[in-house]
């Protein structure tokens, strides 16, 4: 770890009281952060200098902070999870800054994710389009063997590149349509690939697709944004597939 | 296609995009072909003028291809309206585009828009004046079949050179995106061929439009 | 007075679960939908137990504290899955997996519970395999194997670094289904504060809203908590930040035994603690010890250069560097169990061969790549490289990763008999929050098989043996009696916290809390420092009752408040840890009593007095609390002193 001078910052950072406030920006002063630290620690030393100061502190969506569980949620300086690439808010190290930079933090910002508070959002849609269709329908109990099926290693690996996808939502948030159609490609994709998914994968589609769209998610325009901001690098091939699985699903009704 | 909500899902309304997308994308490969003939005969261009202009064929693809310009044009502005409510009003203080996006990407509707106005402007000159002019007997100053003095007529002034090569550059953004994101919308795509894709989609456009702009310049350089 | 009934089935080891589910009672398809089941935690455990019950037509509720049940932190493990399948046909098998779980745990298990979850380790492939969970795989298209320690087979299933997040959305896409079909409800973003006991069996939880602040009150005729372990306790943990012990901390509080807290596992391969301002610790995972060899400077001169940085990793000869491991353990290298490599590194760093402001050792992967190439070490573990680097700015392909033990797991937890029942009639647990399986020391890629195989395996079998005789119970209503006056002193204790307006933030005080537990509760405990650390937890506990702060209302989102209400729980949980550590006058698995070691400096068990599961008995306020032994009878294995040379 390189021994790098502490930064000073001027950290704009979006506050709103409820989801039907109206919310401001509000500007603070960070003296001394270590550009060793991730974002998040920079957001916790802000929030602990705003509770000495009396002040309330700043609400944002985290958990598990080693990029994982999906669950923080911040745009910074124009982009979905920061300028670093490949990376989650709370991997985004402090040394990707500058010594007197000012740092803007806003919430997703799309209609299908409105604000609860501050910086926190609320991402339940994802959980509905998974509850219409984002599985397969196998009980506990009574499968067969795990290598009964054989699967091809090329089809097993990118399954596995689908199922990278974290659900943080930085999809929706960065997509100028606001839609979500990496989200659900990911998933159809994933379990289209494998034989056990492949028996529904035409029911899945639809059903996910529905979904999307009654929670009033937008339409792919294929920018590619989605792809570019993904923590995970989920690629925009999978959409393609997406569109193909809900085609030949749909012209076989 | 049974199911009535095919075309009120957000991938069937796509799809009707790609699909009449990828038909005028043919009609301009056509267009452009049959131009290029006006920069080495005048005659040879006004035989296909005068074939074309009196061949129901011609006229009943003419109809077809209004159509699927209008349904373009239609839906592109259905879904630019849903997609800027599933954005939400909410706008982003700050917002940087990935380098690896298009700027004609985020700009698809603006350029059809000025696409459009070429079209109009296009169609006011030479389609109104040929081939509507010939079914409606009007008459003008050239003859509705003789396109090639039509050409040489409008490509002498300067600022029609002008409003067509804006056309030309818009209409080149929208194709380079256009092309293969409608390929990637009827799902034919995947992540080798997705590089592929992009490559021909700017060929492509690169093409038609330099074919397009070449009858433009020729003629205004002829005039000189 | 609780006796302890760990009701072990009669028969054979081989026979004892294949007898217990064939004589034990159930609830007919009919009557499922007629009885309540809460979940709490939704995780790989709580996850795949509501997911299963509600298959089965149990009327499910299912809770968690983040905004979904996909982000529980069981995603967060990474290098795999522990199956007996012997797909390798290197000579594994259910009574191997057996036998290591034991040895690995260091004698402190259960023989046998341990034995169950080694039988259904196999059908958790089979299950996750068919709900598309993406394995790795070999060319042939079969299930690929990778090592782990503590094992001499290859046993390990594992889908890239990312095999918990991939284990943990197949159930969640599982409890997706039921909640699509109304089978499962789910409550996201909401906390249990406490659990409703009526005369003597658990009915249900009170529950508070996050998002909103309200507190409510949830029927159940069972109660299962699936929330995971008490690391935070430390504050630096690889524990993710909204983890806590605060369900189970209420569950002890209303009688349920909570046993073996000092069994605490702390991981090896951590990336070293940066600065004060540090929120957690990130793993790396253990696979990375299959390819990448452990060191520290032989000279202690070398250590310090490296320390002021006039020398790099690089420089030091391959003579000048002690594999420490290798040399220590021959036999297993660095594939020794977690507790043994991080104690080896500690005494390294104790002696002054530390790095890194004299914290760190390190992992190098210059002889893999000079045996694999890089491209081979970067298919088996590039997104943990590039992990790495994200975090530390250095490049593990050119310079030897640095690595510190930290707080991973904890082994200890709720009492549970073989269904997986707490000493309080009603109330189950599961997973990471229960003490069943690991003994004092947890073998890598075990937490996932235990998870689910509570989950999916074991709690839907054993509850319906309790709830079969719970069908006459009505739904109870949830305004009255014992619920509202639980909901009453959940409100009370909310704002007892809020006012107490003092002037120190929560993290502050936690803060404190982690120093004194790693000073004095850690990986070396001593009867004095024991002491000591009672002492001063029992002083912080005053200040943060004197001093906190905590701004914001009570009754909405108010994260201060979370963590206070959880911080408050770490408070006299630790003291817990402390108290048993202090009793169990031994050494063994993660419980380190530097009193009781060997010559060379391995834990020393005490056979004779400590063979016991030590259950603590809440008795009220600052009264002391009475501990129950449990018994260990090894019957299937010899008690031998672990070795691993």
């Amino acid at each position: 770890m390189s021994e790098v001078q502490n930064l000073n910052l001027t950290v704009k950072v979006w506050r709103q009281k409820g989801p039907k406030e109206a919310g401001h920006f509000e500007t603070n002063e960070l003296k001394g952060i270590s550009p060793n630290s991730s974002f998040l620690e920079m957001m916790d030393v802000l929030n602990e200098q705003l509770i000495n100061e009396g002040k309330e502190p700043v609400a944002f969506d985290h958990d598990c902070r080693e990029g994982i569980c999906g669950m923080c949620s911040l745009y910074i300086n124009g982009h979905a999870h920061g300028p670093d690439d490949h990376v989650t808010t709370c991997q985004l190290h402090m040394r990707k800054f500058k010594d007197g930079d000012t740092i803007t933090v806003e919430p997703w910002r799309s209609a299908g994710f409105p604000v609860i508070k501050d910086l926190m959002v609320d991402r339940s849609a994802y959980d509905k389009i998974m509850a219409a269709g984002g599985f397969i329908s196998v009980n506990t109990g009574g499968v067969p063997d795990g290598n009964a099926i054989p699967i091809p290693k090329k089809d097993a690996d990118e399954a596995m590149d689908a199922a990278s996808c974290i659900g943080c939502g930085a999809c929706v948030a960065t997509c100028k349509n606001g839609s979500a159609m990496l989200f659900v490609s990911a998933k159809v994709s994933q379990l289209a690939l494998l034989p056990q998914g492949r028996i529904e994968a035409a029911r899945r589609a639809k059903a996910m697709v529905a979904k999307m769209d009654e929670l009033g998610f937008g339409n792919c325009t294929n920018t590619g944004a989605c792809e570019a901001e993904c923590p995970k690098g989920v690629s925009i091939s999978n959409i393609a597939r997406l569109n193909r699985e809900f085609l030949c699903a749909k012209f076989q009704d | 296609m049974s199911n009535p909500n095919f075309l009120s899902s957000s991938i069937g309304k796509k799809f009707l995009m790609s699909i009449t997308g990828l038909f005028l994308i043919m009609f301009l490969a056509f267009h452009a072909s049959m131009n290029m003939v006006a920069i080495f005969s005048s005659e040879a261009y006004n035989a296909v003028c005068e074939f074309l202009g009196t061949n129901w064929y011609a006229l009943a693809a003419t109809a077809v291809l209004a159509i699927g310009t209008l349904v373009h044009i239609a839906y592109a502005f259905i879904l630019s309206v849903q997609n800027s409510k599933a954005r939400g009003n909410n706008k982003y203080d700050s917002q940087v585009r990935p380098a690896s996006v298009e700027w004609a990407s985020k700009n698809m509707l603006i350029l059809g828009i000025i696409v459009l106005c070429g079209i109009v402007l296009h169609l006011s000159q030479f389609w109104y004046k040929m081939m509507f002019a010939e079914l409606a007997e009007m008459s003008n100053e050239f003859a509705a079949t003789d396109g090639a003095a039509w050409i040489s007529y409008y490509f002498s002034q300067w600022p029609v050179v002008v409003a067509y090569i804006v056309w030309l550059v818009a209409l080149w953004f929208h194709l380079t995106h256009g092309f293969w994101s409608a390929l990637q919308t009827i799902g034919w795509n995947n992540k080798i061929w997705l590089p592929r894709l992009k490559c021909i989609s700017d060929i492509f456009a690169t093409i038609v439009c330099c074919a397009f702009a070449a009858v433009v310049i020729v003629a205004f350089c002829q005039s000189l | 007075m609780t006796t302890l009934n760990s009701k072990i089935p009669e028969g054979h080891l081989y026979e004892k679960w294949s007898n217990y589910k064939a004589h034990q009672k159930l609830v007919n398809p009919a009557n499922k939908r007629k009885l309540d089941v809460i979940v709490v935690g939704s995780g790989l455990a709580g996850g795949a137990a509501a997911a299963s019950l509600g298959e089965l037509g149990f009327n499910v509720k299912c809770f968690c504290y983040q905004d979904s049940p996909r982000r529980a932190h069981s995603i967060a493990a990474q290098g795999g899955i522990n199956a007996a399948k012997n797909y390798q046909n290197d000579g594994d098998s259910v009574y191997r997996l057996f036998y290591d779980t034991i040895k690995g745990g260091d004698y402190r298990a259960r023989e046998a519970n341990v034995y169950r979850l080694a039988e259904v380790s196999n059908n958790i492939i089979d299950q996750c395999v068919a709900q598309g969970v993406p394995f790795a795989r070999d060319y042939g298209g079969l299930l690929a194997n990778r090592s782990f320690g503590g094992a001499q087979v290859s046993r390990t299933f594992y889908a890239k670094g990312q095999t918990g997040q991939q284990l943990l959305l197949g159930a969640y896409s599982a409890l997706s289904r039921q909640i699509g079909k109304g089978t499962v409800t789910m409550y996201p973003r909401t906390e249990m504060m406490d659990i409703v006991v009526v005369d003597g069996k658990c009915r249900g939880i009170v529950t508070r809203n996050l998002i909103t602040g309200e507190i409510d009150a949830h029927f159940g005729h069972a109660v299962i908590l699936a929330t995971g372990g008490y690391g935070n306790v430390f504050f630096l943990s690889t524990n993710a930040m909204g983890s806590n012990g605060s369900a189970a901390w209420k569950a002890y509080k209303k009688g349920a035994c909570f046993a073996n807290p000092c069994y605490i596992q702390i991981h090896p391969t951590c990336i070293p603690v940066h600065g004060e301002f540090q929120s957690k610790l990130t793993l790396m995972s253990e696979s990375l010890r299959n390819d990448g060899r452990i060191w520290a400077p032989k000279k202690a001169e070398d250590a310090e250069a490296i320390r002021n940085g006039k020398k790099k990793a690089q420089d030091i000869p391959d003579e000048d560097r002690d594999f420490y491991l290798e040399r220590r353990y021959p036999a297993f290298g660095n594939l020794v169990p977690r507790d043994v490599a991080s104690r080896a590194a500690k005494e390294r760093c104790d002696h002054g061969f530390g790095v890194e402001n004299g914290g760190a050792v390190f992992l190098d992967f210059k002889y893999a790549i000079e045996r694999l190439g890089k491209d081979v070490v970067e298919a088996r573990y590039g997104n943990l490289f590039q992990m790495y680097e994200k975090i530390t700015n250095d490049n593990p392909y050119e310079t030897p990763m640095k690595i510190y033990p930290a707080i991973h797991y904890t082994m200890g937890g709720i009492w549970v008999d073989y269904e997986l029942q707490t000493t309080i009639p009603g109330l189950f647990a599961a997973g990471e929050a229960n003490f069943s399986d690991h003994g004092a020391n947890r073998l890598g890629a075990s937490a996932l098989m235990q998870g689910l195989s509570d989950g999916y395996f074991v709690l839907p079998y054993t509850i319906q043996n309790y709830l079969a005789d719970e069908l006459h119970t009505p739904r109870m209503d949830t305004n009255s009696g014992e619920f509202a006056k639980v909901k009453e002193d959940v409100k009370a204790h909310i704002e007892k916290l809020m006012n107490v307006k003092g002037t120190k933030s929560v993290d502050s005080i936690h803060k404190e809390l982690g120093h004194i537990m790693w000073e004095h509760v850690g990986m070396g405990r001593t009867k004095e420092g024991l002491q000591e650390g009672i002492k001063m937890i029992q002083e912080l506990r005053k200040k943060f009752w004197a001093e906190v702060r905590i701004p914001g209302n009570a009754n909405e989102l108010n994260v201060e408040l979370e963590k206070a209400n959880r911080v408050a729980d770490f408070l006299e949980l630790g003291e817990l840890i402390a108290r048993d550590a202090l009793h169990r006058e031994e050494s063994c698995g993660g419980h380190f009593r530097e009193e009781y070691q060997t010559e060379e400096g391995e834990a020393l068990r005490q056979d004779d007095k400590f063979a016991y599961v030590g259950a603590w008995e809440y008795k009220g306020e600052d009264v002391e609390p009475e501990l129950h032994k449990e018994e260990l009878k090894f019957e299937y294995c010899e008690l031998k002193q672990r070795n691993y040379k």
